[in-house]
């Protein structure tokens, strides 16, 4: 019983020492002219979808909720946000030539249809995330559009 | 007179002579040179060419595994491209070429069948855009499934058409659409 108590008290002092770590936190005040919603004419409806489900990791800005704050929590965050910015940054879409871009609407399509984006550890707390039928097929016509546009 | 004419002629001829020996030298120079340029750039894309193929025969044995390889080899191999041996423009088309094609060399490396399949199909043009630019020392056939993701091409150094797209669910789906040379 001792050991036990002894173990959780260790535990809570690990936590909170963590919680003084810093972290880089994906914040930034400025769009970059490159920006996805800058540079083509995207409906408001889809704008927010993007927004909502896509921009916290494939942006330079994530809206943080409090718990995304607390360690270990944002650890994990921190790691998926920098894989996903690697793959997509909708920030610096303009910096993209125009094969490239086509590359990226193709995964996105591939990937929104198929339900394997948002990500499934995303979307457990972010339901508003979650693409209904209606959206997927909304968004996926928009970016075959676009995609046809280039 | 008749004498001044000869020699007017004569040296007229020889003029045209030289004029189009000088001529035909220089074609000859040019036809050497750019020659020379091919074979130089020919043994890096020639590299892309023999990786890209080593690809598309792991995905028609549905090995997931050893296309994760060849992913790996394949963007060693387009990073390696140099491009100074071409013009400008030509440069230009082809870092976007070897830029996309490395991104979907690299996914097919950490990636399942079915997405390797996906990149694969992007992949595919990309190379085909190359080769339009670089050329290749052999025949090549580009192939044709109008089944897979509504009808994706790929390139074949084989006339027989093995599938790389459903491997053995659907091995000899397809047909040769052009042959590049």
């Amino acid at each position: 019983m001792k050991a036990v108590k002894i173990i959780a008290i260790v535990l809570l002092v690990a936590f909170v020492v963590i919680q003084f770590i810093p972290v880089d936190r994906n914040q930034s005040d400025s769009v970059p002219k490159t920006d996805f919603m800058l540079v083509n004419d995207v409906p408001s409806d889809i704008k927010d979808k993007l927004r909502v489900s896509c921009y916290d990791c494939h942006s330079n800005n994530t809206q943080y909720p409090w718990y995304n704050k607390v360690q270990p929590v944002a650890w994990f965050l921190e790691g998926h946000i920098k894989e996903g910015k690697s793959e997509l940054n909708f920030n610096e879409w303009d910096a993209l030539s125009n094969r490239r871009k086509a590359s990226k609407l193709r995964s996105i399509i591939k990937q929104i249809e198929s339900g394997e984006m948002p990500l499934a550890s995303y979307t457990l707390i972010h339901k508003d995330a979650i693409f209904s039928e209606e959206e997927t097929k909304q968004v996926v016509k928009y970016m075959e559009n676009l995609k046809d546009s280039l | 007179m008749k004498n001044l004419k000869m020699n007017i002629a004569v040296m007229l001829l020889l003029a045209v002579s030289f004029t189009n020996a000088q001529e035909k030298e220089k074609m000859g120079h040019k036809h050497h040179h750019d020659k020379m340029m091919n074979m130089k750039s020919d043994l890096k894309s020639e590299a892309i060419l023999s990786d890209y193929f080593n690809l598309k025969d792991a995905l028609v044995a549905d090995d997931s595994k050893k296309a994760a390889a060849t992913g790996t080899k394949l963007a060693a191999s387009l990073k390696a491209f140099d491009t100074s041996n071409y013009t400008e423009e030509e440069q230009k088309e082809l870092t976007d070429i070897i830029d996309d094609a490395m991104e979907h060399a690299e996914h097919i490396a950490k990636s399942d069948i079915g997405h390797q399949r996906e990149h694969f199909k992007t992949l595919s043009k990309d190379i085909t855009d190359m080769v339009a630019i670089t050329g290749s020392k052999n025949m090549l056939y580009q192939q044709f499934c109008p089944m897979y993701d509504k009808g994706s091409a790929w390139l074949s150094a084989n006339e027989e058409v093995r599938n790389p797209y459903y491997g053995s669910r659907m091995l000899k789906c397809g047909k040769v659409q052009k042959t590049i040379q």
